[in-house]
């Protein structure tokens, strides 16, 4: 067999620059064969390698007190204390969710718990950040719906099977992801802190063993579609694209974890993007030695597979581990008590290089080390993010308050979710103590009797109108929703979705987002722990609007939380951190303005971090002495949607809000200023309401009361809109399933 | 009393059904539940058994199809045939059900996709050992997490069914298209019960309800019923 040249065309398909070739020409001081260059193609990928926004992401915090492990390991870990740590992380499935949505989202959650799992956590949450195009958009509305649809019955198949609750997530349409959905998951876990596993090989003469899934053709480079734009073509990379198998997942996750506890296990990592390739290199080049295998005794699923394959299929459920020499025999019968397959397909070398045999023969040989951590760096140039021209302001409200309300709560954005989460099992393992439609999820951890609280947060429209303070605002409002399900919020973990990063412009909007972050995680003490960054989600050179997504974890004794809906009539209504400010450049990024005036301009509402963690010390307090008996926090079309929100429990109770204020109605109703949290409270408690909130120094006025029936919202004793909230309620509930049907009905 | 939760590869509710048992029903901590290996071919001496909800062997086949053959099986239906009390849920309902151990067949949901809520239950009957702690016609609040929960079965077995009282639940809001509002049936003997809604899920305050105790006290009350017979004769 001959080798094929490697030419200046190949190089350019396996989307290397010719300065990237040199580099590799340089290293292996001498040109690479096809497999060789297959490798680094994937591990110099922009998925892989990080290598347009390293230089920025060291922006970041990283550390903090809890932190026992932050990024560069499969997973962020903190220490929730008595003994025991939490892992998790958000990862993308993007490109591939828009190729072949069920399984792309499916892998996707795969993908995440097998990063947790692998660190020796058992998984105990996911959760889920979905962006779509407009589902009744003439043209394409028909296949957003169907990717809506797929993405939602993947997470369900891969989840629901594994027996991972799903317990919360947020879902936001927009005709930027029309060709680029976003499906980013999160995953966390739970271990002892004495039991952590590190993706790390160590001790020279070790055997590398293969456990798992066989190695088919799928998924063949994977990470290189993901770091690139879409085109026509892409729809032909359809078999790029993994299937996903939740039973060998779960397999594998109980295996491992029994595995691990032999004590035989060194070190072990998932074969997740870039296959074989990635977890031999890096937990090479992390244990600075180096690892020799033996493609013949990789369990493979089909016949004449050559080097380049193997090394860079996607199959998804394989896991790489070191055992400790002598004591195979110990993981060995863990593996085949589970019924998997588990293969010694190497060893551990102390020459720090990545050496591949086929039939006993080398076909790859490169060091570890500068394939793993000696990707390209860029620093591209970036100017400024694209400017929206300044709109001097709205115009006269095309609809009254008393419209507007129905015409949010039925929109897609805010509208109840439920079509989606009701597909997933939300409460296997019998730990849910808040689920989806929570302020924020909030997971029982039975070996520590405490309980962690998750928040999901990212707003593209904000971040579109300025990616660095939008970036603040979605880290405030993961702060805030943790707040207001009583927790303090310990560390985050964050998903960059961007556009195309060889575009100044774009790249502006992704160093400002990330200094936004970096300067919010600093000021709101949620050090990062890990991430994801996905770039190049643009198709045919449309970019999505900046969606950087947050994650943030809290923690909380266990106990019944405090819940959104009003319980009883006659409690007085208080709006924690004031009424706030609006003007007409603030009022552009509201949802008042997409769905009702159909425009986007001027400015995210205006964030004050000192006042924001003030309000949020406030609510803990008013929380921990039992003072309110609802709260809900004040978020996509302000205090009207959040009122009716409150309205929809099961009690039925409403309120009346009178509200001294000289904004305009539509700004009083609808403005989005963050630090406002809505709380219902027995009139004897106002008096130490207002106290607390007083000692934090931030305002929390009486502006109603709750009633038998109704909802109902008056200016100065001006009503602005009065509703009944049956009809309100079951429009918030079917409004995702009409969108639906009536879309389809429509083709 | 010692209950036997069977974990077949892909059983995902085992451990929430052995820690309802454990910790959610006043028994002693120590001996209350434990777990029986789908290739195990004895029970072991456990008083009752327990298929947990999940998606035994991947269910990538008809749901239960190859369940039913694992060894397990024989060893639970000897148990059921001498009397042993079996409660089956969710997929252990699916699983009885493949197995012949209960009549019927559970089809994909009415709407074809999985729904995970809280339902309304009524209780058809309290004269069996999984009931017998409900009031007559209670309603019951418990979560369902299913795709394939709709519950079939010919006219003459359904008429069959309410003519001997074996129709243990009944939804109040059908959320699937079981036949007659099916959520959990009886065999003709009444020591094996299959549902489709999760007790175990519905068994603190914390997880929002606390009314599938019920099953797991009835459990317990008959039990302590059958371990007081056997002294009573030899008292005579």
């Amino acid at each position: 067999m001959t080798a094929p040249a490697i030419t200046p065309d190949i190089v350019a398909q396996h989307q290397l620059t010719p300065e990237e070739y040199q580099k590799i020409i340089h290293i292996l001081g001498r040109a690479p064969n096809l497999t060789e260059l297959g490798i680094f193609s994937v591990m110099w990928s922009e998925h892989c390698s990080y290598k347009s926004s390293r230089i920025h992401l060291k922006k970041l915090p990283t550390r903090g007190k809890l932190v026992v492990q932050g990024p560069g390991e499969n997973a962020g870990i903190i220490d929730i204390g008595q003994g025991y740590v939490i892992a998790f992380k958000i990862e993308s499935h993007n490109h591939p969710s828009f190729i072949e949505p069920f399984q792309g989202a499916a892998t996707g959650v795969g993908g995440i718990l097998r990063d947790i799992f692998t660190m020796g956590a058992r998984p105990i949450a996911v959760l889920d950040s979905l962006r779509f195009g407009k589902l009744d958009d003439p043209a394409t509305g028909a296949r957003n719906r169907r990717i809506l649809s797929g993405v939602v019955g993947g997470i369900a198949h891969y989840g629901n099977c594994f027996g991972v609750p799903t317990v919360g997530g947020e879902c936001i349409f927009e005709s930027c992801y029309d060709g680029n959905p976003l499906v980013n998951a999160f995953a966390l876990g739970v271990c002892r802190k004495d039991e952590v596993f590190y993706a790390k090989a160590a001790g020279v003469g070790n055997p590398v063993i293969y456990v798992g899934a066989r190695t088919g053709r799928d998924g063949i480079h994977g990470a290189s579609m993901a770091s690139a734009e879409f085109t026509e073509e892409s729809k032909q990379k359809r078999p790029n694209v993994q299937v996903g198998d939740p039973f060998m997942e779960k397999l594998l996750l109980e295996a491992c974890i029994e595995a691990m506890h032999t004590g035989a296990i060194v070190g072990i990592q998932d074969m997740g993007a870039a296959g074989l390739t990635c977890s031999t290199c890096e937990m090479g080049s992390r244990g600075g030695v180096g690892i020799e295998i033996e493609l013949d005794r990789v369990p493979q699923r089909e016949s004449g597979m050559t080097p380049y394959d193997i090394m860079l299929s996607e199959s998804q459920e394989r896991m790489l581990l070191v055992a400790e020499k002598g004591r195979e025999e110990e993981v060995y019968r863990v593996f085949r008590k589970w019924g998997l397959e588990a293969a010694e397909i190497g060893v551990v070398t102390g020459d720090g290089k990545l050496r591949v045999r086929q039939h006993g023969e080398i076909v790859a040989e490169i060091p570890n080390r500068q394939l793993a951590d000696e990707a390209p760096l860029y620093n591209r140039p970036y100017t400024r993010p694209p400017q929206r021209a300044e709109v001097a302001g709205p115009g006269p409200a095309p609809l009254q308050t008393q419209d507007a309300l129905p015409a949010l709560i039925a929109s897609a954005d805010i509208c109840s979710k439920r079509w989606i989460w009701q597909q997933y099992d939300y409460q296997v393992r019998t730990n849910t103590i808040a689920g989806p439609g929570a302020e924020a999820a909030i997971v029982r951890i039975k070996e520590t009797g405490a309980s962690v609280a998750i928040s999901l947060d990212g707003n593209g429209r904000y971040c579109y109108l300025n990616p660095r303070e939008g970036a603040k605002l979605a880290v405030a409002e993961c702060c805030r929703n943790l707040a207001t399900s009583g927790s303090v919020p310990v560390a985050a973990t964050n998903n960059l979705n961007f556009g195309n990063p060889e575009r100044p412009e774009i790249m502006a909007q992704l160093v400002e987002a990330i200094e936004g972050i970096a300067e919010a995680c600093v000021f709101f003490d949620t050090p990062i722990t890990g991430g994801n960054v996905s770039l190049y989600n643009e198709t045919l050179g449309e970019g999505i609007y900046p969606t950087p997504v947050l994650g943030i974890v809290g923690t909380l004794k266990t106990a019944a939380p405090v819940t959104i809906p009003f319980k009883h009539a006659g409690r007085a209504v208080m709006l924690v951190g004031g009424i706030g400010a609006c003007n007409d450049l603030d009022f552009g990024g509201t949802q008042y303005a997409k769905s009702i005036l159909k425009q986007l301009w001027g400015q995210p509402p205006a964030l004050d971090m000192d006042y924001e963690k003030r309000v949020h010390d406030a609510i803990r307090e008013i929380l921990a002495e039992g003072l309110a008996e609802s709260a809900h926090d004040l978020s996509d079309g302000g205090l009207a949607v959040a009122l009716a929100e409150c309205s929809f429990g099961p009690a039925g109770v409403g309120a009346q809000l009178d509200i001294d204020s000289d904004l305009r109605p539509e700004f009083l109703a609808f403005h989005e200023a963050p630090s406002r949290i809505l709380i219902s409270t027995l009139n004897a408690n106002t008096k130490r309401v207002d106290a607390i909130a007083e000692k934090h120094g931030v305002v929390a006025p009486v502006v109603g009361v709750t009633i038998e029936k109704g909802i109902e919202i008056r200016q100065r004793s001006m009503t602005l809109g009065s509703w009944e909230i049956a009809a309100l309620k079951h429009s918030y509930e079917t409004a995702l399933e009409s969108h639906l049907s009536q879309g389809a009905a429509n083709v | 009393m010692k209950f036997g939760v069977i974990v077949f590869p892909g059983s995902n509710c085992d451990h929430d059904a052995a820690y309802a048992v454990a910790h959610n029903l006043g028994q002693p901590l120590h001996h209350t539940a434990e777990f029986i290996w789908h290739s195990s071919a004895t029970l072991g001496g456990v008083d009752a058994v327990i298929l947990p909800g999940g998606f035994a062997y991947g269910d990538y086949l008809r749901c239960g199809a190859i369940a039913k053959f694992s060894p397990v099986m024989r060893a639970v239906k000897r148990f059921a045939a001498e009397g042993g009390l079996v409660l089956g849920v969710c997929n252990g309902f699916q699983i009885l059900v493949e197995a012949g151990l209960l009549p019927g067949a559970l089809m994909r949901n009415r709407g074809l996709k999985f729904i995970c809520r809280e339902v309304r239950l009524r209780a058809a009957t309290t004269r069996s050992p999984f009931t017998s702690a409900a009031l007559p016609g209670q309603t019951l609040r418990m979560p369902i997490a299913h795709g394939e929960g709709c519950y079939f079965a010919e006219e003459r077995m359904l008429d069959e069914l309410e003519a001997e009282d074996r129709i243990a639940f009944r939804y109040v809001d059908n959320p699937n298209g079981s036949l007659r509002n099916i959520a959990g049936i009886l065999n003709r003997e009444r020591n094996v019960m299959g549902m489709m809604p999760h007790p175990e899920r519905a068994s603190e305050p914390l997880m929002g309800s606390a009314d599938g105790l019920v099953v797991f006290q009835s459990m317990l009350h008959a039990h302590s019923i059958l371990q007081k017979t056997p002294q009573a004769t030899s008292a005579v």
